[in-house]
């Protein structure tokens, strides 16, 4: 761990689904440029943490603090506030662009917000006023430097439902990073991918927080990605963490290894 | 002879024993009041039941027939259908004539329909092709809103054709209004007519106690409309889908309930009369002014004519309808129109980009009631008479119909849809009670052949790279 200041603190955070424990007291922190995975096997709670930090989800027990032009408690805003104005973006592990829409329109609503401000809601917009239209020029201006970033300029103008599976993965983070968000949380984004679109999404996660200096979480079961781009790594298993470090450390942590292959306790303690 | 014959048969005979078992009851027999001494009688209908029997035996072998590939035989079927319900032969019924060739006509239209399809793919690939199907999807509004600008002038436009162009016109409008929240913002509502009602009443009341005219409340009554729409949603936007739909559905029965026994307010199921119409610059149209007034035909130095009023009412509603348009399509280009849509799309995903969903359907909501509103005003204008009979569950449903067969979101599919649904109708009025089922075949062809209604393409609201074979249109802000 170095000494930045954290981004996102998650403290004690339970989340209860009846008699069903899904998150069991888990904390951690993340930090701004720095990848920090959540990692377990199936059904570990990794998805109910993202859910709880982005509001879908309100947490049973913990505090979710994030820093940013002042502090937010998470838990107490309401959904789309979170991405407002806490500035936390997030993708799907199935993905959820808008289908019926084109490239360039998805990563315009993601401009929503700033763009509805610019248009006085609507109403400067709808009389064609020169104010909505440089604040339109300028979103179509970042949405490109975006198209460009993932090598989608040229189907900008096509329904994303058309797209390929790998592309329609890059728009969305491409569209999370639209929103400006300060935290990004991406859920699985590697999953189904062929190794050689895994590595690009590699190259683009490590530019996004390098280039963009934002903190990111990540949800991955490919451990390449893990290993190869992460800064810190935090293992859930039935919901509880059972270990934290750098990859290398997680790598060799006897607790880990007996998560993942379900290897008999007495081998291990023994 | 082909061995799938017997096959055939027996599926058409098979589908004659049910359709006979359905029928026996309802066309069969009729009960008849003789009388007081004996009471009820029967009044035996077999020679209908037969007939119509025949023609499913027929239509059923004849679908089979086409369905397998054997077309000629099937064509020849249907001809001979409609040759015998052309025929002077004497059935019991005129209905049964139309009843036989109308069997024969659908037959042929399935049995050549693979060819007109090919024909049509295949003509839609070759230049001039091209060309007409970029002149109609680029000038086809263009070339109806002429049209409709130069109709009341032309030799047609006689007092019939001008009421139909009005009512068209009413529903375009409203189908503009509803395509808002049902085609944009994916919100299915389906008590719509509600906001209309709201839009009637106020200014068949503001007119009639009140005396202000229609051009001042018009926009009172959108306001007012847009405000109902806002209160209504406020509660029931958490709810999806079915559930959104029931609410609306219920919350257009109780402004109509309301409407029908408030009876200090609004004279209950007697309505409202005598609700004074448009004035052109203060004049009224009639042929006697009333005190302190002046009457159009003075004021232009012409000779009175009924029609005049016709044509300013029909201008009024074209001007509406097209404001409706112009701002939805605007709307469609700013940042609220496009949250409509995504919202429409992925509402989770909406969510997660920090969009306010509550408050973005809510716009859309009160939006597409103040249309309502607006044509509601128009329409106790037009009428001067109003009660809660012309504001009917049914009303809603053939504004939404006209929406999802214009194919959702899309402007000049409703236009299209709205003169289906609403002038076939009119102008087969002579079919009488069967004009109705002339609408169910045409709402049922139309899902069958265009199943994302008849415009499925949609229009991107902005476009990075302009489109190739025109230069770019100005405006676009790209």
């Amino acid at each position: 761990m170095n000494g930045t200041a954290p981004l996102i603190e998650v403290e004690h955070l339970t989340m209860r689904f009846g008699g069903l424990i899904a998150v069991d007291d888990v904390s951690f922190i993340g930090r701004p440029q720095e990848i920090t995975a959540i990692i377990g096997p199936n059904g570990a709670g990794k998805t109910t943490v993202f859910n709880c930090i982005t509001g879908f989800y309100r947490p049973t027990v913990g505090r979710l603090l994030m820093r940013g032009d002042r502090d937010y408690l998470l838990e107490r805003m309401l959904g789309h506030e979170i991405g407002q104005r806490a500035r936390v973006a997030r993708t799907f592990q199935n993905i959820r662009l808008f289908p019926a829409m084109t490239v360039l329109e998805n990563l315009l609503v993601a401009q929503h917000n700033k763009l509805m401000l610019a248009s006085g809601y609507s109403v400067f917009g709808l009389l064609g006023l020169k104010r909505y239209r440089a604040a339109e020029e300028a979103a179509i201006a970042l949405a490109r430097a975006w198209l460009e970033r993932i090598d989608l300029v040229a189907a900008a103008d096509r329904p994303a439902g058309e797209l390929p599976y790998g592309a329609q993965r890059r728009l969305e983070i491409a569209r999370a990073m639209c929103t400006e968000p300060r935290l990004l949380c991406l859920d699985e984004p590697a999953a189904g991918l062929n190794p050689r679109e895994s590595a690009e999404l590699n190259q683009l996660l490590v530019s996004i927080r390098d280039r963009d200096g934002i903190g990111v979480l990540l949800i991955e079961h490919d451990m390449s990605v893990v290993m190869n781009i992460s800064n810190h790594v935090v293992v859930l298993d039935y919901g509880r963490k059972i270990a934290e470090g750098a990859p290398a450390e997680i790598q060799r942590d006897p607790a880990v290894i007996r998560a993942y292959l379900g290897t008999d306790d007495e081998a291990i303690d023994g | 002879m082909d061995p799938r014959l017997p096959r055939m048969l027996k599926d058409a005979a098979l589908t004659v024993l049910v359709a006979a078992a359905l029928g026996i009851f309802i066309v069969g027999f009729r009960t008849v009041d003789v009388g007081s001494r004996t009471g009820l009688s029967f009044d035996y209908h077999f020679v209908d039941l037969g007939v119509a029997l025949i023609v499913i035996f027929f239509g059923r072998l004849g679908l089979s027939l086409a369905a397998t590939g054997l077309r000629w035989p099937a064509i020849a079927l249907g001809i001979a259908m409609i040759a015998a319900g052309a025929s002077p032969m004497k059935l019991p019924s005129g209905f049964l004539h139309w009843f036989v060739t109308l069997g024969g006509v659908l037959l042929v239209i399935r049995a050549i329909w693979p060819w007109a399809d090919q024909a049509i793919v295949a003509a839609a690939r070759t230049p001039t092709g091209r060309v007409i199907d970029q002149i109609g999807t680029r000038w086809l509004g263009w070339l109806l809103l002429g049209l409709a600008i130069v109709m009341p002038f032309t030799p047609f436009a006689d007092q019939k054709t001008m009421d139909l162009g009005v009512l068209i016109l009413t529903y375009v409008m409203l189908g503009w209004g509803l395509n808002i929240v049902v085609g944009l913002a994916g919100l299915l509502d389906l008590g719509y007519v509600a906001f209309y009602a709201v839009g009637a009443y106020t200014y068949a009341l503001l007119s009639t106690q009140h005396g202000l005219g229609f051009w001042v409340v018009l926009p009172l009554a959108g306001m007012l409309a847009a405000s109902f729409g806002v209160l209504l949603g406020f509660p029931v936007l958490r709810l999806r889908g079915d559930y959104l739909a029931i609410v609306t559905l219920g919350f257009g029965e109780i402004i109509r309930l309301v409407i029908l026994n408030w009876f200090d307010l609004t004279n209950g199921p007697a309505g409202i009369g005598s609700i004074p119409g448009p004035t052109l610059f203060g004049a009224v149209f009639a042929e006697t002014a009333p005190p302190g007034k002046q009457t159009v035909s003075e004021m232009l130095g012409i000779p009175f004519h009924g029609i005049h009023r016709l044509i300013f009412l029909y201008y009024i509603i074209l001007l509406l309808a097209l404001i409706t348009n112009i701002f939805t399509q605007r709307m469609r280009r700013l940042p609220v129109g496009r949250a409509w849509e995504a919202l429409r799309e992925d509402e989770t995903a909406c969510k997660a980009l920090g969009i306010n969903p509550t408050n973005t359907k809510l716009t859309a909501f009160a939006v597409g009631a103040m249309f309502a509103g607006f044509a509601g005003s128009y329409f106790a204008a037009k009428q001067r008479f109003i009660s809660p009979e012309s504001f009917t569950f049914i009303e809603s449903a053939i504004i939404l119909a006209i929406v999802v067969l214009g194919g959702m979101g899309s402007q000049i599919g409703v236009v299209l849809a709205a003169v289906l649904l609403i002038g076939l109708p009119e102008w087969f009025r002579d079919l009488g009670n069967y004009r109705m089922l002339a609408f169910g075949i045409a709402m049922v062809l139309i899902m069958v052949f265009r199943p994302r209604g008849l415009i499925g393409h949609r229009e991107p609201s902005i476009r990075l790279h302009p489109v190739a074979p025109h230069p770019v249109k100005s405006g676009g802000s790209g």
